[in-house]
């Protein structure tokens, strides 16, 4: 570790020299996945790059110039105002409930002028904000109390409800992993942890055990919607055939791939959200395996980085967060690709900064930027 | 502003447990992706290969045709049809020997099956066999797994159900030809779709924008072999609108078979609404040996038939008037006020203009003639001498004032206008001045004059009511009734039509009359008609000289046109009618009975009372009657 020992050698840097902390092998990284989703959305539009590539390509360059502005702030300032951006997500997350408008089948969106808000994306980002500075707040001899534990789940709880009424699935799917990722690093106890995948297990069991006894917990229509849910074949119209179609694409790809822009499932429409949820199984159907596990090594490599950068960091705000984003981030990608290899139910998680959407992408840069403001303005040796 | 311990990083250790199993579970995504992708990457390359979408058009129903009572004319009948398509094929001539074994394919067929078939994409279903019976589609689907690239569909196909009836009017249906395509800026995507029928004649050809309806399509998944996994979505199309026509099937049915025989034409057509209820031209022929392509001997036969069954005579036969013409001539002349009704002129048999002679049908004369008498008589010599007087521009104008010379919106394809010369006409058309001769013999509806037995009856409608009654076919599209108007007042003077009016009832109705004989005997439901009898030749000084042929002594084609034109009841007029027989001989003899039939039937219904002819034919029809030739067809049909 004499790398670190060396930077650590010197003072927070201030002004201009701020860019040169920048985490810039991250930055890199973050440009070749989103450059391989510019590439995607392409040849997913069959070679035209008014459909998706360009107005993708535009926000990223606006998402860019967010996550540098971002990451110059001092994280001192994000701390300070994440209690008031975890408000302000939960008001505007209730906003969505009386004013959003139907998208997707799903309220998910907020218009402000031109800008279409997804709070949810905000929201995310927020939460694992708010649970980070709780804990840098809290003396660590608490941290395991039943009530200090309490707090945090409560405060995870009001939005991960408020989503799941819209309904979105995946997106609370990943706030619980954030949140819980936070409290996991801030050292709360195992114990913990330990009896929460006992009480989910231990319902989940009930719930099946149930089926056809007398003490049957749900009802009928219900346990078939699981069993879809489960297992999509069953739904050869529906989820099934998406499930089927992406996994059809994905082995057609095979070792190496078709080729750029030779993806025929893409191409003839059989993937369904080709361009957002399921753009992965286009870019393993061209590029085969090889291609798909060098994004998948992209992402490692970026979730890495980011690792590293959190252990480094001796602010406990800054390192809880980075985490809780990294976090989030690996979840985000990782459910993607389990949904569309088969692994995972439908849940619907696009793939970070490769599918198609301004909010998502917005928001992620975002929170790299705050990554990389934790990063710059870390606490150096000459400081402590 | 707790910052928590500064001591060194604070997360290390559950740090790397975190990475620990995010590394893991990456780890899994790549071994998953490996199986997929590398494991398995063959069985879900075929499966690759099987994915086909197609989207197929739905052709929507096509509306149908109805009588004024609702009967239907035209309807959908469930055609059970086999396709082949040459992709799933692979090898068509094989797959055709074994189809063969189940139903029957004559070599023409399979010749032109292989041919249009390796001429289309290799998509493009090609019809083999339809209008199967249900025993041969059930054996065919029976053995699809060993007929790859074939196909059974169930299709609608058009159905006439009152055969030869309403052939002219509502024509007949037939698959789109290369020319229909070339004619048809901005072409529906329906007219792609195999053996898709479109309206080639009669209203359904006019008709088709209501007819046809809109497309839906189902996007389909398909197998290799093109069998179809299962359906994405479906639009559905929206269905053709329903036609109801203003015809009487069975009136049309017994003008039809009245005119047996002949070939003639019948339009009878309601006066205070000017609906056409009955419209036949005969012969006629079966629209549907149409709907299949006609063979090309039946084609043949109706082509060479000197009968011209094909062809509507109704609206598209223009004749010479003849004498019912003479109603024109003289409400011109009374209208201009060159004679009054009781103006006499004298017939002596024949009138000299400049070097020329032109003679009354009546070589003895009729002597003094008023309006009344002159048309009772027919008298030409009358007629000559007021066309004269009033000039051809006025009588032209007249003749369009009802309805002659002007083309008249029906939907159907071929209404042809009939012709109304003038002064211009002639210079314009013949390069040629017009001559008093010309005049003369327009004053009996000769020369150049030319109209069709729709526009007479219009002719007859008008003087009937006053009113400028236009045709009408449709009664409603789709439930919603069409407007009916008995027309604006036609603007004429009362006396002058109550003269005419007067003259034509006693063509029927005075014992000189020239149609006494085919009179309505009944009181109250008096009619009043006109004969006619148009030359298609002329006859010769040296024929004059030695007498005029019997149309019996010449051949056919060379006989004289028989016309009449009448309407009835004479006080409450409610029917118009005119017929034409052609090369029938004489109006009164070859014509006036038809219309006397039609228009009894079409005042009394299908049993009219014996009492309504007069007691001379009470014989002849009671005869009729009993040999059955009264009884309409369209209920046997329908049997």
């Amino acid at each position: 570790m004499i790398y670190w020992e060396q930077m650590n050698a010197r003072p927070t840097p201030t002004g201009p020299a701020k860019l040169l902390h920048v985490h810039w092998p991250l930055v890199i990284l973050i440009f070749c996945v989103c450059g391989a989703g510019f590439l995607m959305l392409y040849s997913v539009a069959g070679g035209n790059m008014d459909t998706w590539a360009r107005p993708q390509m535009m926000r990223f360059g606006l998402g860019v110039v967010v996550m540098l502005i971002v990451a110059m702030i001092h994280i001192d300032f994000w701390r300070r105002i994440s209690v008031l951006t975890y408000i302000g997500g939960l008001a505007l997350l209730v906003a969505v409930e009386f004013m959003g408008e139907v998208g997707m089948g799903a309220q998910r969106w907020i218009d402000i002028g031109p800008l279409r808000l997804q709070p949810s994306e905000v929201m995310k980002v927020a939460l694992v904000m708010v649970i980070a500075q709780y804990y840098a707040w809290l003396p660590r001899d608490k941290v395991s109390n039943p009530f200090w534990v309490a707090l945090p789940l409560l405060m995870t709880a009001i939005p991960v409800f408020l989503v799941l009424r819209q309904p979105d699935l995946g997106t609370a799917i990943l706030m619980i992993a954030g949140a819980g990722v936070v409290m996991f690093l801030a050292g709360v106890s195992w114990w913990y942890f330990g009896t929460a995948i006992a009480v989910v297990s231990g319902t989940v069991w009930a719930v099946f055990e149930s089926r056809g006894q007398s003490w049957q917990l749900l009802n009928d229509y219900q346990y078939r919607r699981i069993d879809i849910f489960l297992d999509p074949s069953m739904d050869p119209l529906g989820a099934g055939y998406h499930i089927t179609q992406a996994k059809i694409a994905l082995g057609a790809g095979g070792l190496s791939g078709r080729g750029f822009m030779q993806g025929t499932q893409s191409r003839l429409d059989f993937l369904p959200e080709k361009h957002t949820d399921f753009i992965f199984t286009s870019l393993a159907e061209q590029f085969g395996f090889l291609g798909g596990l060098t994004l998948l090594g992209l992402y490692t490599a970026i979730i890495m980085f980011c690792l590293l950068s959190a252990f480094s960091n001796r602010d406990r705000f800054g390192a809880l967060m980075t985490g809780g984003l990294t976090a989030t981030f690996f979840f985000f990608f990782a459910v993607n690709m389990a949904m569309v290899m088969g692994l995972l139910p439908v849940v619907g998680v696009p793939l970070p900064l490769v599918s198609y959407g301004g909010s998502a992408m917005l928001v992620l840069l975002g929170a790299f930027g705050l990554i990389q403001s934790a990063h710059i303005h870390r606490p150096r040796g000459a400081d402590a | 502003m707790a910052r928590g311990d500064k001591g060194g990083p604070t997360i290390t250790r559950r740090g790397l447990v975190l990475m620990g199993v995010q590394l893991a579970l990456v780890g899994t995504l790549g071994w998953r992706m490996r199986h997929l992708q590398v494991e398995e990457a063959e069985r879900y390359r075929l499966l690759a290969e099987e994915n086909r979408i197609n989207i197929r058009l739905l052709p929507p129903a096509r509306g149908l045709i109805y009588d004024r009572a609702g009967n239907p004319i035209a309807v959908n009948r469930q055609n059970y049809r086999i396709v082949i398509v040459r992709e799933g094929a692979r090898d068509p001539e094989e797959v055709l020997r074994r189809l063969s074994r189940l139903i029957e394919i004559s070599p023409d067929r399979r010749e032109r099956v292989l041919r249009d078939i390796h001429a289309r994409p290799a998509f493009v279903p090609v019809t083999v066999a339809e209008h199967l019976d249900w025993e041969s589609f059930a054996r065919v689907a029976a053995n699809a797994p060993a007929l790859p690239g074939v196909l059974t569909e169930v299709g609608l196909s058009r159905h006439y159900p009152a055969d030869d009836i309403f052939a002219h009017i509502v024509g007949y249906v037939g698959p789109v030809s290369d020319y229909d395509l070339s004619r048809i800026e901005d072409p529906d995507p329906l007219l792609q779709i195999p053996d898709f029928q479109i309206g080639k004649n009669g209203v359904e050809k006019r008709a088709e924008a209501e007819l046809r309806g809109a497309a839906g399509n189902s996007r389909i998944e398909v197998n290799a072999s093109g069998r179809v996994i299962r359906e994405l979505d479906r639009v559905e199309g929206r269905s053709g609108q329903d036609l109801q026509l203003t015809i009487d099937s069975g009136l049309q049915d017994y003008t039809l078979r009245r005119m047996e025989g002949e070939s003639a034409a019948t339009v009878v057509m309601d006066i205070s609404t000017g609906e056409i209820v009955s419209m036949a031209s005969a012969p006629s022929f079966d629209p549907n040996s149409f709907v299949f392509g006609i063979s090309t001997g039946e084609w043949n036969a109706l082509n060479q038939n000197e009968y011209r069954p094909l062809y509507n005579k109704a609206v598209s036969g223009l004749y010479p008037p003849g004498s019912t013409f003479k109603m024109v001539v003289a409400l011109a002349a009374l209208e201009d006020g060159v004679i009054g009704p009781g103006d006499t002129v004298f017939c002596g048999g024949s009138i000299e203009i400049g070097n020329r002679r032109a003679y009354c049908w009546r070589r003895g004369g009729h002597g003094w003639m008023d309006m009344r008498d002159s048309l009772k008589n027919s008298c030409d010599v009358y007629y000559y001498d007021v066309a004269q007087r009033v000039g051809i521009d006025k009588i032209s104008a007249m003749a369009n004032r009802l309805g002659i010379g002007v083309r008249h919106d029906l939907p159907l394809p071929a209404v042809r206008a009939g012709n109304m010369p003038d002064r211009d006409w002639k210079m314009r058309v013949h390069g040629e001045s017009w001559l008093i001769g010309d005049t003369v013999n327009s004053g009996i509806g000769q020369g150049f004059m030319l109209a069709s037995p729709l526009e007479l009856c219009v002719m007859t409608a008008r003087i009937a009511s006053g009113n400028a009654v236009t045709p009408k076919l449709i009664r409603s599209v789709d439930g919603l009734p069409s407007a009916m108007d008995p027309g604006e007042p036609i603007g004429l003077n009362p006396n002058a039509l109550d003269a005419v009016r007067g003259g034509m009832f006693a063509v029927s109705n005075d014992r000189r009359g020239t149609a006494y004989r085919a009179r309505i005997a009944a009181p109250g439901m008096a009619m009043a008609g006109k004969t006619g009898t148009s030359q298609v030749r002329r006859i010769t000084e040296a024929e004059r000289r030695t007498g005029v042929f019997r149309n019996e002594d010449l051949p056919w084609n060379r006989r004289d046109h028989a016309l009449f034109v009448a309407f009835a009841p004479f006080d409450a007029p409610r029917y118009a009618i005119a017929t034409i027989v052609e090369h029938g001989g004489g109006g009164s003899t070859a014509a006036a009975p038809i219309a006397q039939d039609v228009l009894i039937r079409a005042l009394y219904g299908p049993e009219p009372p014996i009492e309504a002819w007069p007691s001379a034919l009470h014989q002849t029809i009671r005869e009729r009657r009993r040999l059955g030739q009264d009884s309409a067809s369209v209920q046997r049909s329908r049997a």
